[in-house]
């Protein structure tokens, strides 16, 4: 059985004119665990509300999303919430750390909604990434590159089985995004956690065995094959 | 831990409205701390305050200017007693004890008052407490110009045994108005903490006599303190001087007529504890206008912890802990206000009567006016708590432009 089982998942969001505007509409979908793709498709087709819908954060107005046995689509939200903290980790393009907190702090308190705050597990993450000597920084005092490597740790944070990424290399340089996107893809082979990355950079979308158009996955829903 | 790291960031990344909100509490719960306290303790305290005596009798007047002439040493005295009648009541089956007192002079501002050397050796004034001189004083001689001093009024007038002084006419100090006998300090008494700590005492005839004062007069006292053998014997004797009699007012018992002052006033009170209760409810609503106005400032932090698994329970509950946490550390300070407004009261109301109170006293408010400021803030971060409870968290992470 797939880790991630998606079956006529649909999203629609009220125009400003009044009107529905579809932005997912897939009829199947499904990633093995520990398996690596990445989804690419230009901004605006929807990629991000396709990850929020597997992580629970928006409810689909239709379909099956069934997360490790679990049908997340038929689950209150309180339950979608538990079953994010727990099975599943988030990278965000701009990172999303809280600014007030340490890098350790941000860490630690992606742990606590979750199985509960490990502090050792915490600074072995990021001494894996490389952060071992700034558990105490604040993330204003840290380059884009290492707050992109604390978004890592803390995805990693509660060992999920799925770690969804949204145009994570989006903010850094050539070089770096080198950097962070092999360190992304090695964390997960090495904590054994799915990876389902979206980007519309061909270089990262190259680097994948495993790739899919979120375009495409929309149209062959459609009767007549036809665009959003 | 989640909940209390939440918040000491949250605390500390809004630190100076944090700091206006809380000194906000805390002048309000210190505020309304004091005006309780200082209420109740001055109410015990006043009507508490009898001096070790059962009643007063004075000339025909009002009981309260009685009792506060003869026991707080307030006021004006309505009249005088002559001495017949004081031998007369003292006398009586009924009364165990009977000390005459003369006021009418005053050394800069301080009354002098007459006696006789049995009002330090014979009364109580407090039960099994009597004055005491002390060391290196002693109690004036009937017949002599010497003075014993209250210890406030000596601290002062800064008076000390040995020294001299010329006495005043009248109750208020009036430079132009002075005496030509000379006082000798003989004494200084130990604090009693009663009205008795900031009066000069003097022989009765000393004051009787005094050059200025008018001659016919001079076997007359001001009013008579009275120790009962029974409580019930000051029916009779109330009987006695205010129904049957129109020449004097025999004030029992002296707690009644304080506490009857304090009725008269109880209108104060109230305007005073609904002022104070007024600031406080203006202060919970400074945390409910500190918080909410930093709701959008959070959005983006609030919609990241949603989407790292926080329940919006865990949001609602970290914004009211939140306030819960400001409205502490208000009271936390507000104690500090609290003694300090006190102790400056305290000060004042015993230069005006000689009462003592005590800002270290305990006082049920201290515990329910914190647990009060502390709920209306909880219930004033209820409001903020919905709008973070309500956070939409997929907008809350779109990229900012």
């Amino acid at each position: 059985m797939a880790l991630l089982e998606i079956t006529d998942l649909r999203k629609s969001f009220t125009a400003p004119d009044g009107g529905k505007h579809e932005v997912v509409r897939i009829a199947r979908f499904a990633l093995e665990a520990k398996a690596q793709l990445a989804l690419s498709g230009p901004s605006g087709t929807g990629k991000t509300t396709f990850l929020h819908l597997i992580a629970g954060i928006l409810a689909p107005d239709a379909g099956r999303l069934v997360l490790d046995g679990v049908e997340m689509s038929a689950l209150p939200e309180s339950a979608r919430d538990r079953l994010r903290a727990t099975s599943i980790g988030y990278i965000f393009q701009t990172f999303n750390l809280l600014q007030g907190f340490t890098v350790l702090e941000n860490v630690l308190l992606g742990m606590s909604f979750g199985p509960g705050a490990d502090r050792a597990h915490a600074e072995a993450l990021l001494r894996r990434v490389g952060l071992g000597e700034r558990l105490n920084h604040f993330p204003r005092q840290l380059s884009t590159g290492q707050q992109q490597r604390v978004a890592v740790a803390r995805a990693l944070a509660n060992r999920p089985k799925l770690v969804l990424a949204d145009e994570p290399t989006g903010n850094l340089d050539t070089a770096n995004a080198r950097a962070s996107l092999a360190l992304i893809r090695e964390a997960c082979t090495e904590n054994g956690a799915a990876l389902l990355l979206v980007s519309h950079d061909p270089a990262v979308l190259a680097s994948f065995e495993s790739h899919a158009s979120l375009a495409e996955l929309n149209a062959a829903s459609r009767p007549n094959g036809g665009a959003l | 831990m989640t909940l209390w790291l939440l918040v000491r960031r949250s605390l500390r990344q809004h630190l100076l409205s944090t700091i206006v909100t809380a000194l906000a509490i805390a002048l309000a719960g210190g505020l309304l701390m004091s005006v309780w306290a200082v209420k109740r303790q001055a109410h015990d305290t006043f009507t508490g305050q009898t001096g070790g005596w059962d009643a007063v009798l004075g000339a025909r007047g009002s009981k309260l200017q009685i009792v506060l002439n003869s026991i707080f040493h307030l006021e004006a005295s309505p009249g005088n007693v002559p001495w017949a009648d004081y031998l007369d009541l003292a006398s009586n089956r009924a009364v165990s004890l009977a000390i005459p007192i003369a006021v009418g002079d005053n050394y800069r501002g301080y009354r002098l008052v007459g006696t006789l050397t049995n009002y330090f050796t014979q009364a109580d004034y407090a039960p099994g407490k009597k004055f005491a001189v002390a060391p290196g004083g002693d109690i004036f001689a009937d017949g002599y110009r010497e003075a014993v001093v209250g210890s406030f009024a000596a601290q002062r007038l800064g008076l000390k045994v040995g020294d001299e002084f010329h006495p005043y006419h009248g109750l208020n100090f009036d430079p132009n108005a002075q005496h030509q006998e000379t006082y000798k300090v003989v004494g200084i008494l130990e604090p009693s903490n009663t009205p008795a700590d900031r009066v000069i005492w003097i022989p009765l005839a000393g004051l009787q006599n005094m050059s200025g004062h008018d001659p016919n007069s001079a076997n007359d006292v001001s009013a008579v303190l009275v120790k009962l053998r029974t409580p019930v014997a000051g029916k009779s004797l109330e009987l006695l001087y205010n129904r049957q009699g129109n020449r004097f007012t025999f004030a029992w018992p002296i707690a009644e007529q304080v506490a009857y002052l304090f009725e008269r006033f109880g209108w104060f009170d109230q305007v005073l504890t609904l002022v104070a209760w007024l600031v406080a409810l203006v202060a919970t609503g400074s945390v409910l206008a500190s918080i909410y106005n930093s709701m959008s400032a959070r959005k983006r932090d609030l919609a990241i912890l949603r989407a790292l698994g926080a329940r919006r329970g865990t949001i609602f509950g970290a914004i009211v802990f939140e306030a819960v946490a400001i409205a502490a550390l208000g009271m936390l300070i507000g104690f500090v206000i609290y003694f300090g407004v006190v102790s400056v009261v305290a000060a004042v109301i015993r230069a005006q009567t000689g009462v003592v109170l005590n800002p270290l006293a305990w006082d049920a408010v201290l515990v329910w006016a914190p647990a009060a400021m502390i709920a209306l803030s909880a219930l004033a971060g209820i409001v903020p708590a919905i709008k973070a409870y309500r956070t939409n968290v997929a907008e809350g992470l779109a990229p900012e432009s």
